[in-house]
């Protein structure tokens, strides 16, 4: 174990969210920490009455980072740590891949935090509680899968297939569309959600 | 031994939280010249318009901002209340933004302040061997019984805030009769203290971990230009930014002798009493701290910069150095006596004829250097929240989560104070919440979450 496993896993598993987070949040914290304590939307209201969605839309999304930083760091750090003492991996029989199934997994169950904080808060918003329903189980499933199946390569095919699903989902939920992934991909995302948000 | 003097010098009193603007040793002219430059332009947010407040009450508590105490004693904060006419709910509002933005402001220091000394606990074996005790915590805890240990650990506390509490009305006595240089003599010997000695010896403990030599001359030319610059950067003048910068690594430092020194359970006793301290200390009206700001007040005296650190710009050397022959004015303050009975009045009426006059005359491109209203942070505050962190490092196994969800609970804490100080607009205590956060958060991850993640990482099971 080296300090390339070190490197090479806590970039797989925690990139993608830092990246996240330094793209979208960070740089426009006072917006973030204005959503939390709740002001914001009080205060967007009194300009603008179709504002209070979007607002609660990106709340959901940094609560669903959070949460999911927050589980894939106390999941995983432990491990890093360990990936950079001396030892041999999978001595008594075990899987040698154990430190980049456990980054992935970990990659994995971040960015599943992240799409099932916006379909849930959604879910709340409009009432519609079969969707809090599915969230609560494919959380379980995912979970379930750890537990009983011995497998890590099924089910790290698995969580990314439900990974992939639920992204689909709260993409449609947060008001995207095919249209607007076409624009999005062709730059020529005037309207896209994104943009309309950053220039607020 | 030295760390002894030391600990009495810098960490006396502790965390308060202000809101103020720029913080350096050119004291009263950079109070005067940022208020004048909060009046002049539009104010960006109502603390600022404060400025050419009304209420006379009001405007010496801004400029008693200023004279906070200096060195460990928190400078208390006061945040004007309202500027009025504005609707309450924009009002709020822009309170509300302007205590996030200074948890911002605050969030980066107090994270490196942490990191550092994480980083060292976990890489130089130095700080987490057992080699004695300061002489504020004597007793023992190699005792053979529970009971016993806790007694001591008990008694270490209280030894210790006694001499904190000691130490504190010292202060206040001092700085009540007016023994300026006694305490500035003080603080410099901190300072000295902190920058040379404990430099070396870290460098000392780092440059062994990592087997590099390093000769004699090659060291005491480091250690002088360390020492020498932040002596200059923090009691003098230097940029704002390296001023951070070595405000962090002694607090730092100061942090790592007492994780060192501290034997386990005293420090998580003495972290809780002194919450409870800070808390009684600022708030209850015969508090040293708060006695201490108000006398400050009083005097509309500016602080030390020594021990407090500041997020807020700082004005260069040509704008401190005011040409004298158009600031006749502003000089009456430098004068302490003076200064007195022109502060005395409090009134309303006083203020804008001293301000008034410079002001046309006042050269527009000096005025630019961007005045942010800062926030300071008592550096006791960064010391007490790396100790609660380093300690959690430093204990139990080589665990991450642990170190990890004190210093989440830590922030959150800073967060919640901040946020509490902008709604209700008084001095606050920025321990109490943290700290209490930070150990709930210790002895609960350290004995229920440890083990249970522990399971979980081994297995690869994910909840």
């Amino acid at each position: 174990m080296t300090a390339a496993v070190f490197f090479g896993c806590a970039f797989v598993a925690f990139g993608p969210a830092l990246a996240l987070y330094i793209f979208t949040i960070a740089t426009e914290p006072l917006r973030i920490i204005f959503l939390i304590i709740g002001k914001s939307s009080e205060g967007l209201k009194s300009i603008n009455p179709g504002e209070k969605a979007p607002s609660m839309r990106l709340l959901a999304y940094v609560s669903g980072l959070g949460f999911g930083i927050m589980s894939g760091v106390f999941s995983f750090v432990n491990t890093l740590s360990d990936s950079l003492g001396p030892g041999t991996v999978g001595i008594h029989g075990d899987p040698p891949q154990f430190f980049l199934n456990s980054a992935f997994m970990t990659l994995v169950i971040i960015l599943l935090h992240m799409f099932w904080g916006i379909v849930f808060f959604d879910g709340c918003e409009k009432k519609k509680w079969y969707t809090l329903l599915v969230v609560l189980l494919t959380h379980l499933l995912v979970s379930a899968l750890t537990f009983i199946s011995p497998y890590s390569g099924l089910n790290l095919v698995l969580a990314y297939i439900i990974l992939v699903l639920t992204g689909i989902w709260a993409f449609f939920v947060s008001g995207g569309s095919c249209q607007s992934l076409k624009l999005c991909l062709l730059c020529q995302d005037k309207d896209s959600l994104l943009f309309n948000q950053r220039s607020r | 031994m030295p760390e002894d003097r030391c600990g009495a010098g810098t960490f006396g009193g502790r965390v308060m939280l202000t809101f103020m603007a720029s913080d350096s040793e050119e004291e009263v002219c950079d109070e005067r010249t940022s208020l004048m430059s909060a009046e002049s332009p539009m104010p960006r947010s109502c603390q600022e318009g404060r400025q050419g407040l009304e209420n006379g009450e009001g405007a010496a508590q801004w400029r008693g901002q200023e004279s906070e105490e200096d060195h460990e004693e928190d400078p208390d904060r006061y945040v004007c209340s309202g500027v009025p006419g504005r609707p309450p709910g924009l009002e709020e509002e822009l309170t509300l933004k302007y205590g996030a933005k200074h948890v911002i402001m605050l969030f980066v220091p107090v994270t490196l302040c942490m990191i550092v000394v994480v980083a060292t606990i976990k890489s130089v074996r130095f700080y987490t061997e057992k080699n004695g005790q300061l002489i504020y915590t004597p007793f023992t805890e190699d005792t053979s019984s529970v009971g016993q240990r806790f007694l001591n650990s008990v008694l270490n506390t209280l030894i210790m805030i006694s001499v904190i509490v000691i130490m504190t009305i010292f202060l206040v006595v001092l700085y009540k009769y007016r023994c300026y240089k006694f305490i500035h003599g003080w603080l410099i010997m901190s300072s000295l203290m902190l920058l040379f000695l404990f430099t070396y010896i870290y460098l000392g403990e780092v440059l062994k971990t990592y087997n590099v030599a390093m000769d004699y001359p090659t060291l005491f030319l480091t250690v002088w230009n360390f020492g020498a610059v932040g002596m200059v950067c923090i009691h003098w003048k230097g940029p704002l930014v390296l001023q951070q910068a070595y405000l962090i690594m002694i607090s730092a430092l100061m942090a790592l002798v007492f994780i060192k020194y501290l034997p386990e359970w005293s420090a998580w006793v003495i972290l809780g009493a002194i919450s409870v301290y800070d808390l009684v200390a600022v708030l209850c009206p015969k508090g040293p701290l708060r006695m201490l700001v108000e006398t400050a007040q009083e005097r509309n005296e500016p602080i030390f910069p020594a021990l407090i650190y500041s997020s807020a710009m700082v004005w260069t050397v040509g704008m401190a150095k005011l040409d004298p022959s158009s600031q006749g004015a502003l000089q009456l303050p430098y004068d302490p006596e003076m200064e007195e009975d022109s502060c005395d009045s409090l009134g309303e009426p006083s203020y804008p004829e001293v301000f008034a006059p410079p002001l046309p005359g006042y050269p527009g491109e000096e005025l630019e250097e961007e005045e942010e209203r800062g926030v300071k942070l008592g550096l006791g505050d960064f010391i007490f929240y790396s100790v609660l962190v380093g300690k959690a490092a430093a204990t139990g196994s080589g665990d991450w989560n642990t170190t990890l969800a004190c210093f989440v609970a830590i922030l959150i804490g800073l967060c919640l104070t901040l946020l509490l100080l902008a709604v209700f607009k008084k001095a606050l205590p920025a321990l109490p919440i943290s700290i209490t956060f930070g150990l709930i958060f210790y002895f609960s991850t350290d004995n229920l979450v440890r083990p249970f993640m522990d399971t979980l990482a081994s297995h690869q099971l994910y909840i």
